[in-house]
């Protein structure tokens, strides 16, 4: 698609100011320059105590502008996009290196991209009472679901995303990416007991999506059977045991355990736990995990990485053995490794780094309902509000929101919120049993790292591990 | 500084005056303008320099309805004339399919207003330094780490940054306020290997709002060295009930779940532990809670919070007892109460609560005193993951430190969790140390807390 108009309409840019811009950036004697035009439009409404108190848009329009050198980078970035300010930020970068111009700006080479998400039809600010519906659909809804409810909040959050990229090596990319979540959260109170439940989802799609079977309807009574459920929880146990992980979103272990520490820039630093395992056993046979960036709709993928790269599968485990990193440009020169497509960045405002997109487990053989009769005592998760790693010393936590004691083979009594903790390098050595039951979540991560949060999916079929520490009171 | 070609002062009241002719009830609006510096340097070299500045402003109208108010908001990057007529354009016509909130509405006029005098919150001097000389801060941080010890091997880096600000905020009952803000920081994270080839790395910084305040590069680097290698050779410990002493850094974490447990919105709709709990005990009786915007200098000071009123000093729980929620004007209407001035916001979007400087009163036992009279315990050091539910007050988080023996530190652990309620983690806070200092904008003493569950082996 042919994004770049949007760009050269509406701000003026031509082709010959981006490549005057790429040769001031070089002109202190950089190896590489590039420039992120972003521009994001968003809209975000919510409801609370079943009236639409929130209800909010807004615009933002920057460019950043990088220079490498080495293994040096500058960055500068403004939000005012007329010629001479984007020259004098090329200026800023180029200060990073310090010498005559070395490298010329080579002609730009589009870089050819699939279509995984809608395209904008029109602008976003166009029916605001269907997204209205959809959150009032969920009110009641959640409130429908049973008289234990007390509060419920429900927004529906969207945003269009426009990008140009340019770059000194000649890379020339465009994208607009649209991105809806929608989510609920609910309170229930029975006598003295309380609870919370929430529950959401969405993807790089527009508002249609959510007038299929993931509508306000399904959310609301995820999020009311969670609290509901939770009123009647038992402590969570404490120690190490045999733990099992439902579908989807649980995935975020992936993400915390062995994701992070796959990123190059850590394993280009050796700040990793992972550094120097390639080709070594670092999950039990059964594992294969992958980063792919190139699904349909999905809330971690892109037609472009975010510095004009092509996005892609890209294997990190393979039947237990670590195969590759995720790597954006720098790291991919500086390693010697190929560039993965996974280049990516919160804003204009912030330098890329690696990132994950979406990072899944690939399914196994065994049914479900044996993953679970197999286990003696045991804890089963099948939700989470999220995680986080240590990707040096390799430990990682998750936070389970929906678990369940699992007693001679059966899903017992559900347990009250407990962290979950593993070292990265270990945990999935433990892996003994991996579902045939792959999902993916329902589209609610953002991922942060070094302060910049990026949309992301994770997904995993039901899998056991033989043993882990849950974080429980008893 | 910020380089400003229009008087964004007059753009924030223009802005209200034209969205009441426009035809809002009335108006708020917000303009933030800054600048930020930052440099990285990993193993000497220089790694990233990064410099720019950025505005922005937010506009927020109410409608006026027989019982109340329609509200909605809208933000923008571009401050041009055009830019700003359709900022007023589309925050009235979102405004019009919001509900009528009978709750929603601006402050009383007599509460508006300003702490006056210098509360010293801006200083040029943190640009005052070369784009040299700060990245020598940053390689003598590091270099200070790294010299610490022959483990030391490796670097996460280290940086220096600095940055400027100013808010400006006026709305259409009269208020028009601005204030200027400085920051600096250095900071150091080393990463120590043993002969296992186990790595560890941990981190030290220092932030000040004038340059002159910030501690020294090498104190910086020797402090987080220390923090990194008594890290090293960490292993698990059995899962046990053991008394808990969190460090100041992590302890901040116990305040913070407090200041949010008693923030209006939780409260009023039930969803907190301390919901209808004021005026009863929810704390060990030598817990007193302070949030105080108006310490002068303080990383958390304002002259005014997000909706013009003067900032003030609110005693959350004083010897134990639950004194205040923490409001902004909506919230205190939902519970009929009177704002504490703890609003903040974003460009778009209603004001939340937002802390000033957070902190829980210092106690008179040193650390040490608090460690030695622990005979078997855990000294925590790092926390990982959310892993409060102030709904339930369940507590569950990853955590790491130093095992305590007879008083004294035994061994590093790791990969361990500790988890409580923490309606009971408050009663059961037996010592809070004298060690109180404001390196952020939260600050907490040593706490030792009893009756937890450590979960390991």
């Amino acid at each position: 698609m042919d994004h770049k108009r949007y760009f050269f309409e509406k701000f003026g840019i031509t082709e010959r100011l981006l490549e005057r811009c790429l040769g001031e950036a070089l002109s202190a004697g950089g190896d590489y320059s590039d420039l992120y035009f972003e521009s994001v439009a968003s809209t975000s409404l919510g409801l609370d105590e079943s009236i639409v108190k929130s209800a909010s848009q807004g615009v933002s329009a920057g460019c950043g502008i990088r220079v490498v050198s080495g293994e040096r980078t500058g960055y500068a970035y403004t939000d005012d996009l007329s010629a001479d300010r984007l020259l004098r930020a090329a200026r800023t970068a180029a200060l990073i290196a310090s010498g005559p111009a070395q490298q010329p700006v080579h002609a730009f080479t589009e870089t050819s991209s699939p279509s995984l998400y809608p395209a904008p039809a029109a602008d976003l600010d166009t029916d605001l009472s269907a997204r209205l519906d959809l959150i009032t659909r969920a009110d009641h809804a959640a409130r429908r679901y049973d008289q234990r409810v007390t509060q419920v909040r429900s927004s529906y959050a969207d945003e269009l995303r426009r990008i140009l990229i340019a770059a000194s090596d000649g890379t020339f990319a465009s994208d607009a990416q649209p991105l809806a979540r929608m989510s609920v959260f609910v309170v229930a109170k029975d006598g003295d007991r309380i609870a919370r439940g929430s529950s959401g989802g969405g993807g790089r799609v527009e508002i249609g999506y959510f007038t299929g079977a993931k509508g306000p309807e399904f959310f609301a009574a995820e999020a009311a059977r969670t609290a509901i459920l939770q009123l009647a929880a038992v402590p969570a146990p404490a120690g190490e045991m045999e733990v099992v992980l439902g579908p989807g979103w649980p995935g975020v272990l992936l993400h915390e355990a062995v994701g992070h520490g796959l990123e190059a820039d850590f394993n280009r630093k050796k700040t990793s736990a992972f550094a120097g395992l390639i080709g070594r056993q670092v999950a039990s046979s059964k594992v294969t995990v992958v980063d792919n960036g190139r699904m349909a709709l999905r809330r971690g993928s892109l037609n472009v990485d975010d510095e004009g790269s092509s996005t892609q599968e890209t294997i990190l485990i393979e039947g237990g053995i670590l195969k590759g990193y995720l790597s954006d440009k720098l790291s991919a020169r500086l390693m010697g490794i190929p560039s993965t497509g996974n280049g990516r960045r919160e804003s204009y405002q912030q330098i890329p780094m690696p990132r994950m997109t979406n990072t899944y487990m690939l399914p196994g053989e065994d049914s479900p309902e044996d993953i679970l009769r197999s286990v003696k005592r045991g804890l089963y998760a099948v939700n989470f509000g999220g995680g986080s790693v240590d990707i040096t010393s390799g430990k990682f936590v998750f936070s389970a929101s929906e678990a369940y004691l699992i007693e001679d083979g059966k899903v017992t009594a559900p347990v009250r919120d407990a962290t979950l903790i593993g070292n990265g390098p270990e945990a999935l050595k433990h892996v003994s049993m991996v579902g045939n039951d792959l999902a993916l979540d329902e589209g609610i991560g953002t991922c942060g790292k070094e302060g910049q949060s990026v949309p992301v999916a994770v997904g995993m079929p039901t899998v056991k591990l033989d043993r882990m520490t849950v974080g429980g009171t008893r | 500084m910020a380089e400003t070609s229009i008087d964004l002062r007059d753009l924030a009241s223009g802005l209200v005056a034209q969205s009441l002719q426009a035809g809002a009830s009335d108006a708020e609006v917000t303009i933030r303008e800054g600048d930020e510096f930052s440099t990285s340097v990993r193993l000497g070299e220089v790694e990233t320099l990064k410099q720019s500045g950025s505005r922005g402003v937010g506009l927020r109208v109410l409608l006026r309805a027989d019982n109340g108010y329609r509200v909605a908001s809208t933000s923008s990057s571009d401050l041009a004339p055009d830019g700003i007529e359709r900022l007023i354009r589309g925050a009235i016509a979102l405004a019009h399919i919001a509900s009528v909130d009978p709750f929603a509405g601006l402050a009383e006029p007599g509460e508006f207003g300003q702490i006056s005098g210098d509360l010293r919150l801006c200083h040029d001097d943190v640009y005052s330094l070369p784009t040299e000389e700060r990245i020598a801060w940053a390689r003598r941080a590091e270099a200070a780490a790294m010299a610490a010890d022959p483990r030391l091997v490796n670097s996460d880096g280290a940086g220096f940054d600095a940055a400027t600000g100013r808010r400006i905020f006026a709305n259409s009952r009269g208020f028009l306020g601005e204030y200027r803000s400085s920051y600096c920081s250095i900071a150091a994270s080393p990463i120590a290997r043993d002969v296992s080839g186990e790595m560890q790395r941990d981190y030290w910084w220092s932030q000040a709002r004038a340059f002159r305040d910030l501690e020294s590069p090498e104190s910086v680097g020797q402090e987080a060295a220390r923090r990194t290698l008594r890290l090293l050779g960490a292993r698990r410990v059995a899962t046990q009930q053991a008394p808990i002493v969190f460090a100041p850094e992590v302890a901040r974490g116990i305040v913070g779940a407090i200041f949010d447990a008693a923030a209006g919105d939780a409260i009023y709709r039930g969803a907190s532990i301390f919901a209808g709990k004021l005026g009863e005990t929810v704390a060990a009786p030598s817990v007193t809670v302070i949030d105080d915007g108006t310490i002068p200098g303080g990383f958390g000071t304002s002259p005014f919070d997000a909706e013009g009123l003067p900032s003030r000093r609110t005693v959350i729980v004083e010897h134990g007892v639950l004194r205040s929620y923490i409001l902004n004007t909506y919230a205190a209407r939902k519970l009929g109460m009177k704002s504490t001035a703890n609003a903040g916001r974003g460009l778009a979007g209603n004001p939340f609560l937002d802390s000033g400087n957070l902190f829980l009163e210092a106690g008179a036992p040193s650390a040490e005193e608090i460690l030695h009279g622990v005979d078997r315990g855990l000294y925590v050091t790092r926390l990982m993951g959310q892993g409060v539910n102030l709904v339930t007050g369940d507590y569950s988080r990853g955590a790491a430190g130093l095992w305590i023996e007879n008083g004294e530190f035994a061994f590093p652990v790791q990969e361990i969790t500790i988890a409580g309620n923490l309606k009971d983690m408050l009663r059961n806070i037996s010592a809070i140390g004298s060690d109180l200092k404001f390196r952020s904008a939260t600050a907490a003493p040593t706490l030792r807390i009893d009756g937890m569950t450590v979960a390991g082996e």
